[in-house]
């Protein structure tokens, strides 16, 4: 692989880690409350369809990625009450949503478009638009550096580097402000939390809101940012690979970035299988490379490369004894 | 919260989930600006309207009979098997295998050895999961996921590279020697009159020969096989002493631990026959239906399975009725698309929908029964 193709690669590379960053975060906001979230698909999904269609419509993408959020919020108040307020499975509650967004997605972009469940392509203002850094092309001069940061790092929509910026935001609160703390701490030990008086339902529902925004951002970002309109099942089983990418993460914010970026240039790489035979001079199959992260993921699960530990008190409602 | 009589917790929340979930679809259908009267009319009469329309949902109830049972076998364990779709894509691998092998003499030996292939298949798919569910802890909610995906990829692997003959273009098996046909219900002598073919004059429609037509329906034997996997299903869950462990298991692991049961067995074995289960619906719709191995053949049969365990009640007759309300959803799904300009998705709403009443609103709809027993009690 020469250098300008590992820049093209790189390049796509962070496109495609982005929604599963985005997406990957909101899981970890839920899940470090001890609310499984498998329900990530449907909602980037819903998002997807809200903000390709109100773009469409507008013309705006702001309006476009405010409708993403609203749709995406939806599906999470769902989750929410079911997990939350009536204790049910969440795990169920998820998969539920999952097949609602499948479907009501296309039933509701066919109905407005009549384009076979797809949105009308979207330009200009109805996209957003990549950002030249500054200075990319001054110094683009540097070796090896300025053309890494001409190519893959300038030149992006305002989604990614959103993404990114939520990487050490999501880390400090987390693990640096008193709503992070007890938010962990709702999803290792709900009791103890509810103890020194603190509402469980009240967290547990503001980490939810925050998975349905990030999950409204990651949404947006597919069918306004990365593809120009939505398309039906357009999310592809990204929410999955980001549900994986957390696991891989060990529910941490900047382990999380690393694993996204695995994961988006594998998915980046699938899309060059002549790149990836001159490398290893094998002619590895592109659905080997498809199915890599959920192996790797299988392999961490399986507690090959360290443990992989879930917050404790994950998927159990909480009851509040009377 | 007051204690609902059995009765009512077994048959009434069902029956308010289901009816949540209609008219919650009904909503949907409306706020797209189409008649949710037209629509039930249009499934009722694709799905259920001629002897034709229930060959196609007795053929798909026959696929979520087997994957609503192989769900129920888990949750019996108390694990959470979302795999069904890889484990029944794994079966169809092994279904084509058996077929392709021999050029069979009769179907019911290739049935015989078809469903020994499905259900290994099935079964070594969710082995795996189970067996790093045992001895890692890893969660089988997540592996069952990330099986179903590395499933895909696999079965894409060995259409397009090993299993499809030379010079064919699409990604699928070689056709199914004609000895591995299973009888289809218009070819089954007792069945066979309800499909005979009919001319505008009334008079039967002959063939050159002089023999009546039949129109083809996809429902095949293996429906039979699957009343008789709800049968043994039960037989081993109640009434044998795996089942009681496999149950006790499910109920409290400690309790079980203590009463000397090996969770490693338990959930081995619970898995491998729920995969096993799964595996063999690929009976139905590989070798009863397409006769040859195609892509993504479960084509989501295994998730229908969550909803159907879900909807029955974790209960082989409850599965059996189930099953056949999601073959009339799906048919009646397919006529929609067909006839109206609904589109075909509005199944994967429902079931979507049907999923999150039974499955994880259920409690609300025990409170609000549990408000209205309290108040006739109070009365």
């Amino acid at each position: 692989m020469d250098f300008a193709t590992f820049l093209q690669i790189s390049d796509t590379a962070l496109r495609f880690a982005t929604p599963l960053l985005l997406a990957c975060l909101a899981g970890l906001f839920s899940e470090r409350a001890g609310i499984f979230d498998i329900g990530l698909e449907g909602k980037m999904l819903m998002a997807a369809m809200s903000a390709g269609a109100v773009a469409a419509v507008t013309g705006s993408v702001w309006l476009g990625l405010f409708a993403a959020i609203l749709g995406s919020l939806l599906f999470a108040a769902v989750h929410g009450l079911a997990s939350i307020t009536f204790r049910g499975n969440q795990l169920i509650a998820g998969v539920a949503l999952n097949f609602v967004a499948s479907g009501i997605t296309v039933l509701i972009a066919e109905s407005m478009f009549g384009q076979g469940g797809r949105t009308p392509p979207l330009e200009g203002a109805a996209r957003f638009a990549n950002i030249e850094l500054p200075l990319a092309e001054t110094l683009r001069a540097i070796p090896i550096l300025g053309p890494f940061y001409a190519e893959v790092i300038s030149g992006h929509t305002i989604l990614v580097y959103v993404a990114l910026a939520l990487v050490p935001i999501s880390w400090w609160v987390l693990f640096r402000t008193r709503f992070g703390l007890r938010l962990r701490a709702v999803g290792e030990n709900p009791a103890s939390v509810d103890t020194a008086g603190v509402s469980v339902v009240r967290l547990r529902f503001s980490a939810v809101i925050i998975a349905g925004v990030l999950c409204g951002l990651a949404g947006a970002y597919m069918s306004t940012g990365l593809q120009a309109g939505f398309g039906r099942e357009m999310t592809a089983g990204r929410g999955y690979i980001a549900l994986a990418a957390l696991i891989f993460a060990k529910w941490r914010p900047w382990q999380a970035l690393w694993a996204t970026l695995l994961f988006g240039f594998l998915q980046a790489l699938a899309l060059r299988p002549d790149v990836v035979e001159s490398m290893t001079r094998l002619a590895i199959p592109v659905p080997f490379l498809d199915a890599l992260p959920y192996i790797l993921t299988v392999i961490v699960l399986a507690g090959f490369v360290g443990k992989a530990i879930p917050p404790r008190a994950g998927g159990e409602p909480y009851v509040k004894e009377r | 919260m007051t204690k609902l009589p059995t009765w009512a917790d077994v048959g009434l929340v069902p029956l308010i989930s289901l009816t949540l979930a209609a008219l919650v679809s009904a909503g949907v259908l409306l706020a797209i600006g189409q008649s949710p009267m037209q629509a039930l009319t249009v499934m009722v009469n694709g799905a259920l309207g001629s002897s034709y329309a229930w060959g196609y949902t007795l053929y798909y109830a026959t696929s979520f009979i087997f994957t609503g049972l192989a769900v129920t076998v888990a949750f019996h364990a108390g694990l959470f098997n979302i795999g069904g779709e890889g484990q029944a894509q794994l079966g169809g691998l092994g279904v084509a295998l058996v077929c392709l092998a021999l050029p069979w003499p009769h179907w019911s030996i290739a049935l015989v050895a078809a469903m020994f292939g499905a259900a290994l298949f099935g079964a070594a798919w969710a082995a795996i999961p189970a067996y790093l569910q045992a001895k890692r802890g890893s969660h089988i909610v997540i592996t069952t996921i990330m099986f179903n995906y590395i499933a895909a990829a696999l079965m894409i692997y060995l259409l397009v590279n090993v299993l499809r003959p030379d010079g064919q273009m699409d990604p699928a098996s070689a056709n199914f020697p004609s000895g591995a046909h299973l009888p289809q219900f218009q070819e089954i002598p007792i069945l066979q009159g309800l499909f005979q073919r009919f001319g505008a004059d009334g008079q039967p429609r002959l063939n050159a020969e002089g023999l009546p037509l039949y129109q083809q329906v996809p429902a095949n034997v293996t429906f039979f096989i699957a009343i008789l996997a709800c049968v043994l299903v039960w037989v081993m869950l109640w009434h044998t002493r795996l089942g009681y462990a496999i149950r006790a298991f499910g109920k409290s692991e400690k309790a079980a631990v203590y009463a000397g049961i090996s969770p490693l067995r338990i959930i081995m074995i619970a898995m491998l026959i729920s995969g096993a289960l799964a595996g063999l619906m690929a009976i139905n719709n590989v070798m009863g239906q397409a006769e040859r191995l195609v892509q993504n053949s479960a084509s989501g049969a295994g998730f229908i399975g969550i909803a159907v365990a879900l909807m029955g009640r974790n209960h082989p007759l409850g599965i059996f009725l189930a099953a056949v309300l999601f073959g009339f959803l799906f048919q009646g799904g397919a006529a929609l698309g067909l006839e109206t300009d609904i589109p075909i998705e509005l199944r994967t709403v429902v079931q979507g929908l049907v999923i999150l009443f039974t499955g994880a609103l259920d409690q609300m709809v025990r409170m609000l029964m549990g408000m209205f027993f309290a108040k006739k009690g109070a009365t």
